[in-house]
């Protein structure tokens, strides 16, 4: 049996994504000239490893690029080399690059050549130069004649044995301990062709190398080495210094391939944001089907869990115990056990859910990139400050809510936070603030994203809204009502679209996210002072506040989070518009009725409106009464899906199971009022209504 | 003899039917179901079967057949249903279960043609044995939601 090595793929490719963020995390700390050396050394190992890693699985593009970035941060370690802002620079796109290079090779994607050539070039020439101030800047692509200086030299040497390489006599350790003498040398053993424990010949030769060998070498003393073995394998010696060469020969032959990756960022012409947006979605659909989730969970967690599965076993082998030989006299131990079988099994369940928790710091650690490379492209001054990382929240709710959250943030550093001149004519500091925290309150987490920029512009948006008809002439709505405006579809105060942000779709694809994820978002606004987003979210998606209610002989549940109040209807309060909608005066609106039985197609219970009850709903920014027989309890329930045995229904987003074990469906509001629209639904009972009126 | 399969076999308004025996998950007594608003009328509604939601197909129904009272025999075979878009959990409400015979291959004899007036495509074949006839379904077309609507053309 040969060694599966694609089974450790996902470990590699997941230890990798963190090896990296911690290099980024670590390089946008890193401050030129004065370099931390305890923080290069931590960008160095994660490199290291990633190299390890790749070299071991077989990803050679990923090996050889890494490996230079190694060599480099080497240099920095030892204090060869200076750490310069154009180094960092280089180093921080390389990251993004290799992420991308993993990223294709998880995939199977084929991987973007020529952005890894160009800047395996950018790296290289950063790599033959020891003045590094000379640097081009980062961005301009192709690479410099090459300056074959031998001292710098970085060679490739792939040696792939034929079986019989052993038998000859030769041994390849000998020929490594050779070239070892002539520079520094990094091997690397291909075991992929590693043959069955069965039929295994110790006389053949199953592996192949790769090796990197640096200093100041000729070919001529490599292929001495080789000299023995040349007819028996196949072997490959190149140069990295020649590689690159080529690849700017290739650069020059398609120069628009080429170009593709630096021009675009520096001038973005409507035609390349279209360029850039279909290829974020690509990409963006690539990796959403290679997330086989898995997860990582905190040592404690587990231990937690496994202490209290002991204990439930405890419990469960006490109760068999008393069951086998029960006397009525033991019905207090019984009573005992029984609940403290039901605390164990909460806890169970709490510390369950917990597993998929996260710290949102997975959602956060994304933003000082950000901000660091937005600031820079517009010329600002921005400190990110983050607080409250350590908040956990659900890993799907996680997942949906950072594009939201990069939504806010880039409008905080993009409009909020105002150009350096502006500030200090305003008294401010230059630097401006923007400020992410996280906090529990409640069930819910709460995330605050705040900048102490200009805040919003009212004059402006109102004037926007009345261009756009958004709002009627001459409606002024409230202050808050001003702020919600940007949250309607299309609004966009921008004046000048931005590839960073400003072309109207985004606030109301916001708002609609964190909506379907069961939370909600308000603006706060001072202006002059800055603006605040704060956004509530339920801790987890798995889990929902519902408040039961019964119509007919069913129980359902009303999500709490879409109850605005619940009322007893009075009669005179209900309306009838042309014979058919019911509609309730609910203080200065009107409320269309909802009847619940009608909707679902049950029998009914009670058709009489007079004295009923009225649960006031919104969803979807509409508002509905429904009408119900009777308010049940308040409790939280375990959201199991419809789908998995069945298919989607109308009016219901899943359901339950009650205490008693039978399964209650889940009320998904905004569908139920889309429902009660369709012309299928009519109120049958009007007749009953306009009858009681009579009466 | 070829290569034989095992099927359960229940009544339904005194004809025998027959499913395979690997796709029945369990047999259990008939408990209320929740109903599901607006779906067919042949979709009871859904159960707990534990801590999993299975949506429960009254087979009577579903085949036109004459309502009855659901009494002591009444049972709910839970069934998996293999679909192109995974597998599913749906349970079925049959008068009562009856036996498990060994059919081989061969024995399953083709469905008569009906032409229009009634759709066959949800049977597999017609087995006999011991000079019954049990009427083997195929499980994954009968209840496949989207082949669901299908259906009620045979019902006429």
């Amino acid at each position: 049996m040969s060694i599966d090595m694609a089974q450790f793929h996902q470990t590699f490719f997941e230890e990798s994504f963190e090896g990296l963020d911690l290099m980024e995390s670590g390089l946008l700390d890193l401050d030129a000239g004065d370099a931390d050396i305890d923080l290069i050394n931590t960008i160095f190992r994660a490199a290291h490893s990633i190299k390890g890693g790749s070299g071991t699985f077989g990803f050679k593009r990923v090996c050889e690029f890494t490996h230079i970035m190694e060599t480099l941060l080497d240099e920095m370690r030892d204090k060869r080399r200076k750490v310069t802002q154009e180094a960092v620079n280089i180093l921080l796109q390389s990251v993004d690059c290799l992420r991308d290079m993993l990223a294709s090779e998880r995939n199977g994607s084929r991987m973007d050549e020529d952005r890894v050539s160009q800047i395996q070039g950018m790296l290289n020439d950063l790599f033959n130069k020891k003045e590094a101030s000379q640097l081009p800047a980062a961005g301009n692509t192709a690479p410099k004649e090459d300056n074959h200086d031998p001292d710098a030299q970085v060679w490739h040497i792939r040696f792939i044995p034929f079986p019989n390489l052993l038998a000859k006599g030769n041994d390849p350790v000998r020929m490594f301990r050779e070239l070892d003498l002539l520079g520094e040398l990094e091997v690397v053993a291909n075991i992929s062709n590693l043959a069955e424990f069965s039929s295994f010949n110790p006389e053949e030769c199953y592996l192949s190398w790769n090796l990197t060998l640096k200093g100041a070498v000729t070919m001529e003393s490599i292929k001495e080495i080789f000299e023995w073995v040349e007819d028996d394998c196949e072997l490959d010696i190149r140069s990295l210094s020649q590689e690159k060469t080529a690849d700017a020969v290739e650069h020059q032959s398609r120069p628009e391939g080429a170009g593709n990756g630096s021009e675009k960022e520096k001038n973005p012409s409507p035609e390349s944001i279209n360029r850039d947006s279909s290829k974020a979605i690509d990409k963006r659909g690539a990796p959403a089907t290679a997330e086989n989730s898995s997860i990582r969970v905190s040592i404690d967690k587990i231990d937690g869990l496994i202490n209290m599965v002991g204990e439930l076993v405890i419990i469960q082998s006490m109760l068999a115990q008393l069951g086998k030989d029960f006397d009525i006299d033991q019905l207090g131990k019984l009573r005992d056990g029984l609940s403290q079988l039901e605390r164990n099994t909460r806890e169970l369940q709490e510390n369950v859910m917990r597993i998929r928790m996260l710290p949102i710091s997975f959602a956060f650690n994304r933003f000082p990139r950000m901000v660091h490379d937005l600031s820079q492209k517009m010329g600002k001054q921005i400190e990110l400050k983050m607080s409250g990382e350590n908040t956990e929240l659900d890993k799907t709710v996680m997942e949906k809510i950072v594009d939201p959250l990069v939504h806010l943030v880039r409008n905080s550093v993009d409009h909020g936070v105002e150009m350096p001149e502006a500030r200090r004519a305003c008294g401010k500091p230059e630097t401006g603030l923007v400020h992410l925290n996280a906090y529990h309150k409640g069930g819910n987490i709460v995330i605050e994203i705040s900048d102490d920029g200009a805040g919003l512009n009212k004059e402006r948006i109102l004037r926007k809204a009345q261009e756009k008809g958004l709002i009627k002439d001459g409606e002024i709505p409230s202050e808050e009502g001003i702020n919600e405006l940007i949250f309607l579809p299309g609004f966009s105060t921008a004046e000048v679209v931005s590839d960073v942000s400003g072309r109207g779709v985004g606030m109301d694809v916001v708002k609609k996210n964190i909506q379907a994820l069961g939370g909600k978002i308000e603006i706060i606004s001072r202006e002059g002072k800055g603006t605040s987003f704060i956004i509530r979210l339920p801790l987890t998606l798995a889990i929902l506040d519902g408040q039961l209610v019964s119509a007919g002989d069913q129980i359902y549940i009303i999500p709490l989070v879409s109850i605005i109040e619940s009322l007893q209807i009075i009669e005179g309060n209900v309306n009838l518009i042309a014979g058919k909608a019911e509609v309730y005066k609910l203080r200065d609106e009107y409320i269309p009725i909802i009847r619940l039985y009608d909707v679902f197609n049950i029998p009914p219970k009670n058709t009489d409106l007079k004295g009923g009850l009225l649960v006031v709903v919104e969803g979807d920014g509409k508002k509905a009464g429904i009408f119900i027989d009777d308010l049940l309890d308040q409790q939280q329930v375990v959201i199991k899906s419809l789908e998995t045995n069945f298919k989607r229904v109308e009016g219901v987003s899943g359901a339950t199971i009650l205490g008693d074990g039978t399964v209650a469906l889940i009320m998904d509001i905004s569908s139920l009022i889309r429902l009660s629209h369709q012309p299928g639904y009519t109120n049958h009972n009007v007749t009953i209504l306009s009858a009681s009126k009579a009466a | 003899m070829s290569h034989s399969n095992q099927y359960l076999t229940f009544m339904l308004a005194g004809e025998e039917y027959g499913v395979d025996i690997l796709r029945v998950q369990e047999i259990k007594g008939w408990n209320k179901a929740t109903p599901i608003p607006n779906t067919p009328d042949y979709i009871q509604g859904v159960m707990n079967l534990r801590g999993t939601i299975v949506p429960i197909v009254d087979l009577r129904n579903r085949f036109g057949l004459e309502r009855v009272d659901y009494g002591i025999t009444t049972v709910v075979i839970v069934l998996k249903v293999m679909a192109s878009d995974g597998n599913r959990t749906m349970g079925i409400v049959v008068d009562a279960v009856s036996d498990v015979y060994n059919v081989s291959a061969d024995e399953i004899k083709q469905t008569p043609d009906f032409g229009r007036s009634v759709s066959v495509d949800f049977i597999k074949g017609l087995a006999a044995v011991s000079e019954k006839m049990v009427i083997i379904l195929d499980i994954d077309h009968l209840l496949n939601s989207s082949a669901i609507k299908n259906i009620d053309a045979m019902v006429n």
